[in-house]
């Protein structure tokens, strides 16, 4: 197995104005490569909770999207901090830490990294105060 | 139910249709709320279908639909929308119908002419 093809995109921290853009190019990207719409609505709603995430508590980070000769599409989202302190309660549906700002935004339901895991196929995450990395894969489901 | 039928009995504005044929569209379902991460949550299936109500109007409603495949938002309290997010729904294809009724009154509505929740 071989990656075909690979980019990384910039999260800027509270770059409120373009949230989801990212999310955004990284799903046309997936339909005019010709993923199913079933997989590519997956991988945007996990990307998009990511970026989100990523705007609201993180110091801004990097989102990669991979995709391999088999056609499993990877993504790997690595932010520069300040860590969750505790990954379990964060992946408690509607634990929530967000700001007002969030909420305005229409987020902090606490529903963001239990939907990122729901529509991954392998989800693994690991964090500390120097930043979380998320790896992430999906596939097509029978 | 019909796009145009959905406008009708919401007494809605249309801000933005995608495309001709944008009031023929059939819809089946909802769902209903502010908050854009339950909607990521809960719409799973038939995302052609189904209508997103939200009393929120900035930006993250088009782009939830836009990641759920979702083509018909409609925005309720009265709330207007800024031209830049209008545009937006035109150029992603999502249709924005924009109702005077609250949320609780819109569901209420939709609910007696057929229209059921995501399950």
């Amino acid at each position: 197995m071989s990656v075909i093809y690979q980019k990384t995109y910039n999260v800027e921290k509270d770059d409120y104005a373009n949230a989801g853009l990212v999310s955004s190019l990284i799903k046309q990207s997936l339909r005019t490569i010709g993923v199913s719409s079933a997989v590519s609505r997956r991988v945007a709603v996990a990307v998009y909770e990511a970026e989100i995430n990523m705007i609201i508590h993180a110091y801004g980070g990097t989102i990669t999207l991979e995709i391999s000769d088999d056609g499993a599409i990877r993504l790997i989202a690595s932010d520069l901090g300040p860590g969750i302190p505790d990954i379990q309660k964060a992946l408690t549906p509607g634990f929530s830490t967000a700001s007002k700002k969030a909420m305005e935004l229409g987020f902090g339901a606490g529903m963001g990294l239990p939907n990122i895991k729901r529509n991954a196929d392998e989800f693994h995450i690991e964090s500390s105060p120097a930043g979380t990395v998320l790896d992430l894969k999906f596939q097509e489901r029978e | 139910m019909k796009a145009e039928d959905i406008a009708k009995v919401l007494k809605a504005k249309k801000l933005s249709l995608s495309g001709e044929y944008a009031l023929d569209k059939e819809y089946s379902m909802v769902f209903a709320t502010d908050l854009m991460s339950d909607a990521l949550a809960m719409i799973q299936k038939a995302p052609e279908e189904t209508v997103l109500l939200t009393g929120l109007c900035n930006a993250q409603s088009l782009r939830t639909a836009q990641m759920l495949d979702l083509e018909l938002v409609v925005i309720v309290r009265g709330k207007e929308l800024n031209e830049e997010v209008v545009r937006m729904g035109s150029d992603l294809g999502i249709s924005i119908l924009a109702t005077p009724f609250t949320m609780y009154e819109a569901c209420g509505i939709l609910y007696r002419e057929g229209m059921r929740s995501v399950s």
